[in-house]
């Protein structure tokens, strides 16, 4: 009897405890409110909902109805299109992620190189595309007839004989659009690798060269990656959320739905199902599938860099 | 003194190499550089083509006759629809500001708290917040949508602004950068009597110039190309980027006129990047994220 006793007085004591030092710093509290209050209502509440979301039939019209696994069973077992957009998903991420990633790291360790005037042009010129949702130039490239850029420079080539449906034609349309996301890909990651580089300290690589270090491939591998493993990090974040949630693009330029559901993604299916044929409960399971597979993509890239970080 | 010599020639090699490095680096940033400044070049060249140029064939890369024509018709043809061009502007204009200005102050109040107070739950929010990295996307957007019709703020300008004042990313970089700042900064203020709020505006905030400049730039570009969706349909809320888009779609007759509001939206954020890019790279340094 003793024991519990006076284990539920600690506890009690424990929580008024908590109380004071929350009384204490209620000035903090306050300060944080706004910010919390907006990000728990327009992030966090989303977020959590679409969870018991996804366990229901819902049409915004009547109240949601409790029905089990069955949105997920019939995601994967009866769902052909859910399918083929996983792996339109899964061909997107590895182009417009890694690779994105890899250009990312490249272009900001080459542009670190030069000269600090032609450092900002480089910077500006990569970075401007995501900067505003100016994709919609790329229709005047890649338009199907002989007067889109694309058509014409290859046929003046004479490398094709007639124009090529870029945006509509079923074997081109996922090639197309993902040039385009690889195009707008360079974001905050960019940033982040670009600010890395240019924050290491300069004597390192003076000791690098007197230990031994010949080249910058070198000074790559041995210097400046481990000292930059938070931003690899920081980017490696960007570029999961920019590669896993693409969608809009292909939806504006090769329309929705596109030809064959070639370049049809996880996101432009949950779209279909949310806002074409209101089927809430069905897009929300299409989401937490796409949140799982992003949770655990991170995890991974975490494990991975931990590896490289000190 | 024959080893000393090879050692001179060695490092002239080693010289000549880094050399001839630099210039295939620069080489091969000059090529992707043109990849991706040629859309974008496109698009001014478009924009300011006379109509008789647009439709030569085969399209050319270059404008003979360069005209503001496009610029022009934008602002008059598209002011004769139902609702004005101007409209949207403003829609935009009001949008962008609002945004950003509460970003950037609820922001660096809860990245100070969270950087520089020790609370209870701190920790926990300092968590929430990486992972909310992931979230801050249109994955959320039919449970935003829901959030918003039980709020009666659907078609409203509310809709366009609250769900993207509270930005993971801003909150994240501010903290990063305000987490440097000298805890016994801090501390000599509080004995001098000064209370929390007084310490993040007066004291901290004045030293977080580069990382204020961030987060406008970041929530400028946000908030510059806000689409309503399906969140706003009324016509009078629309802001810019879905007027381009659907003067985009409408066809090769309105190119010019279209290319002409591309360059338009491309033009602020460019601007803004420009005058504060030192900024940026200065807070980005901060931006790691650490187990």
């Amino acid at each position: 009897m003793e024991p519990t006793q006076i284990g539920q007085r600690s506890k009690a004591e424990e929580r008024r405890m908590l109380w004071l030092q929350v009384k204490q710093n209620k000035e903090c509290y306050l300060m944080m409110a706004p910010f919390m209050l907006v990000f728990l209502v327009f992030t966090i509440i989303p977020v959590v909902m679409s969870l018991p979301m996804g366990f229901t039939d819902f049409n915004m019209v009547q109240l949601p109805k409790f029905v089990g696994l069955s949105n997920y069973t019939t995601l994967f077992l009866n769902d052909s299109i859910f399918i083929q957009s996983i792996r339109v998903t899964l061909i997107f991420a590895i182009f417009t992620g890694p690779l994105s990633y890899v250009l990312c790291f490249l272009l900001a360790w080459l542009i670190n190189e030069l000269h600090p005037k032609l450092k900002t042009i480089f910077t500006l010129i990569f970075y401007a595309p995501s900067m505003a949702n100016v994709y919609n130039v790329w229709q005047l490239i890649f338009s199907g007839d002989s007067y889109g850029f694309l058509n014409s420079k290859l046929l003046s080539l004479g490398l094709i004989t007639s124009p090529i449906q870029w945006l509509t034609d079923s074997e081109y349309v996922l090639g197309s659009v993902i040039v385009v996301q690889l195009w707008i890909s360079l974001g905050a990651g960019f940033l982040a690798l670009r600010a890395g580089f240019q924050n290491i300290d300069r004597s390192q690589y003076e000791a690098g060269a007197i230990e031994g270090i010949k080249n910058r491939w070198q000074e790559l591998i041995f210097i400046t990656i481990p000292s930059m493993g938070p931003q690899l990090m920081f980017a490696a974040v960007m570029q999961i959320v920019g590669s896993f949630t693409a969608g809009t693009v292909a939806q504006s330029l090769v329309g929705f739905p596109s030809t064959d559901y070639k370049a049809h993604t996880i996101m432009t299916h949950a779209y279909d199902y949310g806002w074409v044929r209101y089927e809430m409960g069905y897009a929300s399971a299409i989401c937490m599938v796409l949140f799982i597979a992003m949770l655990v993509c991170n995890k991974l890239i975490s494990k991975l860099l931990s590896n490289f970080m000190d | 003194m024959a080893k000393s010599i090879e050692a001179v020639k060695g490092s002239n090699k080693a010289v000549g190499n880094r050399l001839a490095g630099t210039i295939a680096i620069f080489a091969f940033l000059l090529i992707l550089g043109i990849f991706m400044a040629l859309p974008i070049y496109l698009a001014v060249i478009m924009s300011i083509k006379p109509v008789h140029e647009l439709f030569v064939f085969p399209p050319k890369f270059y404008v003979i006759d360069p005209t503001l024509d496009n610029y022009r018709d934008m602002f008059k043809t598209l002011s004769d629809m139902w609702v004005p061009f101007s409209r949207y502007v403003f829609n935009s204009v009001f949008v962008t500001v609002c945004v950003t200005v509460a970003q950037c102050v609820f922001a660096s109040m809860a990245a100070f708290v969270l950087a520089k107070c020790r609370i209870p739950g701190g920790n926990f929010l300092n968590k929430l917040i990486v992972t909310s990295l992931l979230y801050q996307s249109n994955v959320i957007y039919i449970m935003q949508y829901i959030v918003m019709a039980q709020l009666h703020m659907i078609n409203t300008y509310w809709a366009l602004i609250l769900p993207s004042v509270a930005s993971p990313m801003c909150l994240f970089l501010m903290r990063q950068s305000m987490s440097t700042v000298p805890d016994a900064m801090i501390e000599a203020a509080k004995v001098d009597g000064a209370n929390m709020f007084t310490i993040c505006w007066k004291i901290v905030m004045p030293n977080q110039k580069p990382a204020l400049m961030t987060m406008i730039i970041f929530a400028f570009q946000a908030a510059w190309n806000i689409q309503g969706g399906t969140l706003v349909y009324k016509e009078a809320l629309k802001t810019l980027p879905t007027v381009v888009n659907q003067a985009a779609t409408a066809g090769l007759a309105r190119t010019g006129v279209a290319m002409a509001g591309t360059v338009f939206m491309l033009v602020p954020p460019i601007v803004i990047f420009m005058l504060a890019q030192k900024n940026v790279i200065e807070t980005m340094a901060h931006s790691g994220i650490k187990d």
